[in-house]
Formats: C-alpha cells, sequence, structure tokens
C-alpha cells in the first residue's frame, strides 16, 4: 500500500471514531467539538483526494462556522441532553438499511480516479473543459472557469440559495413571533400571543420602573 | 485585570491576517484553489473571532447587523448586475464574452465580478447568520 492509502485508511479511522463518538455522548459540547473534528477530517480526505477546493470550503464551513453557529445555540439551550426514555431500535434499523444500502451502491461506481472514467471521458464537457478553458478565459484554475463561467446560472443559483437561507433563519430567530414565554430576571413570564418584541420590552421596563428598580439597558443586539 | 489578556491579544494579532488571506484566496482563486464562496465565509470568521473574544456589542460596532444582511442581498446583485451589463453589450444573459472586445479578456471581467458577488453574499449571509444565533437571547430589559 503507498502512503497515500496509508494516509485515507488513517484518515476512515478517525472519520469512524469521530460519528460513533458524537452518538455515544450525552454531553452536547463535546459532541459539537467532536463534529466539527469529523468536518476537519473530512477536509483532510477531500485534499487526499485532490478536490482541494471543497476540502477549503468543508474545513472553513465545517469546522468553523458551523461549530460556532452550534455553540451559539448551546448556550441558549444547555449542555446537556436528555436521556430518551425509550430504546430508539427503529431508526437504529432504517440507518442501518438505508447505510446498507449505499454502501450496495457504490459497487456499480467506476474506480475512484480512472482515467478512462465516463466523467472523464465526456468529449463535450471534462476534456472540453480541460483542453479550452485556458485559451476561452486565460485562468490557469481550471475550477474557476467552470463555477464561474461554464456553470455561470449554476453558480447564481447557489448564491441565491444562500441568500435565501438568510432570509429564512431572519425571519424565524430575528424578526420571527416572540417565544410563549420569556426568561426575565429569574422569572418566566407568558407573553400572549400577537405580541411584539417592542411592546413586550415596553412592558418589562414599565413594571420594572413600577416596582422601582434599577434602569434597565437595552440587551437587544440587532437593528 | 482582564482575565483573557493571552486570548485578545492573541486574536488582535490574528484577525488582520485572517481578513487578509480572505482576500488573498479570493483573488488568487484564478490560480490555485479558493474564490468568492471560501473567501466569504473566511471573511467572516474573522469577524466571527472578534465577537467571540470581544463580545457581540462590540462586533456589532464593527460590523453592524445591517451592513450584514445589506450585503447577503448586495451580492447576488452584483451577480445579476453582471449578466445583465453582458445583455446590454450584446450578449446573452451572464454571456461574459460581451463584456470586451477580446472575448477572453470579456470572461475574465466577468469571472472577477460574480466571484465579487458570491464573496459578497457568503460573508454578509454567514455574519448575519452569527449574529441571529448568537443575539438570540432572552428578553433582558
Amino acid at each position: 500500500m503507498d502512503w497515500i492509502g496509508i494516509v485515507t485508511v488513517v484518515l476512515f479511522v478517525l472519520l469512524a471514531v469521530a460519528g460513533i463518538a458524537v452518538i455515544r455522548t450525552r454531553n452536547l459540547f463535546a459532541a459539537v467539538m467532536l463534529a466539527g473534528i469529523y468536518s476537519l477530517v473530512s477536509a483532510g480526505l477531500f485534499v487526499v483526494m485532490d478536490a482541494v477546493d471543497v476540502a477549503f470550503t468543508e474545513a472553513a464551513v465545517g469546522a468553523g462556522i458551523s461549530t460556532v453557529l452550534l455553540l451559539g445555540t448551546l448556550a441558549i439551550v444547555g449542555y446537556k441532553e436528555a436521556k430518551p426514555d425509550h430504546q430508539p431500535i427503529l431508526p437504529f434499523f432504517v440507518v442501518i438499511v438505508t447505510g446498507g444500502i449505499l454502501v450496495y451502491g457504490t459497487s456499480d461506481i467506476p474506480p475512484f480516479g480512472e482515467a478512462l472514467n465516463p466523467a472523464h471521458q465526456h468529449e463535450m464537457v471534462a476534456r472540453y473543459y480541460l483542453d479550452k478553458s485556458y485559451d476561452d478565459a486565460h485562468i490557469p484554475n481550471v475550477v474557476t472557469t467552470v463555477l464561474g463561467s461554464y456553470r455561470g446560472y449554476d453558480t447564481m443559483g447557489e448564491t441565491a440559495v444562500v441568500f435565501a437561507a438568510m432570509v429564512g433563519v431572519l425571519l424565524l430567530l430575528v424578526k420571527g413571533p416572540l417565544p410563549k414565554r420569556v426568561h426575565h430576571h429569574g422569572r418566566w413570564i407568558e407573553v400572549p400571543p400577537g405580541t411584539t418584541r417592542d411592546e413586550m420590552v415596553a412592558r418589562l421596563r414599565a413594571e420594572a420602573d413600577a416596582e422601582g428598580g434599577a434602569p434597565d439597558r437595552e440587551e437587544d443586539g440587532d437593528g | 485585570m482582564d482575565d483573557r489578556v493571552i486570548l485578545k491579544v492573541g486574536a488582535k494579532i490574528l484577525i488582520p491576517f485572517i481578513l487578509l488571506f480572505a482576500l488573498y484566496v479570493q483573488f488568487h482563486g484564478d490560480y490555485g484553489p479558493g474564490g468568492g464562496f471560501q473567501a466569504g465565509v473566511i471573511f467572516a470568521a474573522g469577524i466571527v473571532l472578534y465577537a467571540l473574544v470581544f463580545g457581540l456589542d462590540r462586533a456589532l460596532r464593527v460590523m453592524p447587523f445591517k451592513v450584514a444582511y445589506v450585503c447577503g442581498a448586495l451580492g447576488v446583485s452584483i451577480y445579476l448586475g453582471v449578466g445583465f451589463v453582458a445583455m446590454a453589450m450584446g450578449g446573452e444573459f451572464l454571456n461574459y464574452n460581451a463584456l470586451n472586445a477580446d472575448p477572453a479578456k470579456g470572461q475574465h471581467y466577468g469571472i472577477i465580478g460574480i466571484e465579487l458577488g458570491v464573496l459578497v453574499t457568503v460573508f454578509g449571509v454567514m455574519l448575519a447568520l452569527f449574529y441571529a444565533f448568537a443575539g438570540r437571547r432572552r428578553i433582558d430589559p
């Protein structure tokens, strides 16, 4: 086995260990960190497979930003996962069957990196890109030309999807309806349906003034 | 006395290089791995690191929430704008050949333009998502 094979096996073993550890642990902080490690190991695998652009994205998004977002969520929901009150036999069965089908499916995939694979032989796609992309755009990195020019519509759609994801999250988290109750100075307060955030803040502030509390500070981050 | 001196000084040293590296990834995307998407994520990560170390309030003063979500929309507009400019100059939508008398140069301009759009959108969206998650605290007026 050459050294690339050894590195691949080591990375896959690490991947499996991290994956199993994420499932086993009840400490959500550890689970988030392990998920970050999982992403980083996947990025290493992509590098071994010569997909450096994908590895770059996986390391930056999977190991970086996602971990931070999950930690931000944990700060709200707490770090301990409750013990489930039943044995998840059925989900386990479904996962095993699905995984089995996927592994069976890989037996049809042509060998990795083989020059004669159909994907590399297509006259108007792979061969054209590799032969002509420098003449067409004078850009040495074929990936950039494919993403930006030959597949410009695709990339436009992806950019729009990223934008749509932001719109969705902002609607849900920032300007969305308030939860049914809010935590305020150590006690839970019911929020009547239809109350806006500003109304709730004004109400709580008025109550605090009536009780003669110290002048309060607006903690809301967004505009 | 601040109890996180090493963390803060370390972050202050790192952040300029992270931002600079993002620009390198953006502009070196023609020659090596990388491009608008990766650069946008790395640039946002620099601001996120600042927010983690120095607090959300100070990060919001450096890069307000509004800047984040306006960037999210602006980048898509830049991308579409390149497409429409190509149309205005006589080509099809997103056909960069029309952007210059020399088609290869036009391609180069077009790709730089759309990569800029991707950078701006991804940076804005990543930062807006972080602010949305990190700013989701219990109401505490």
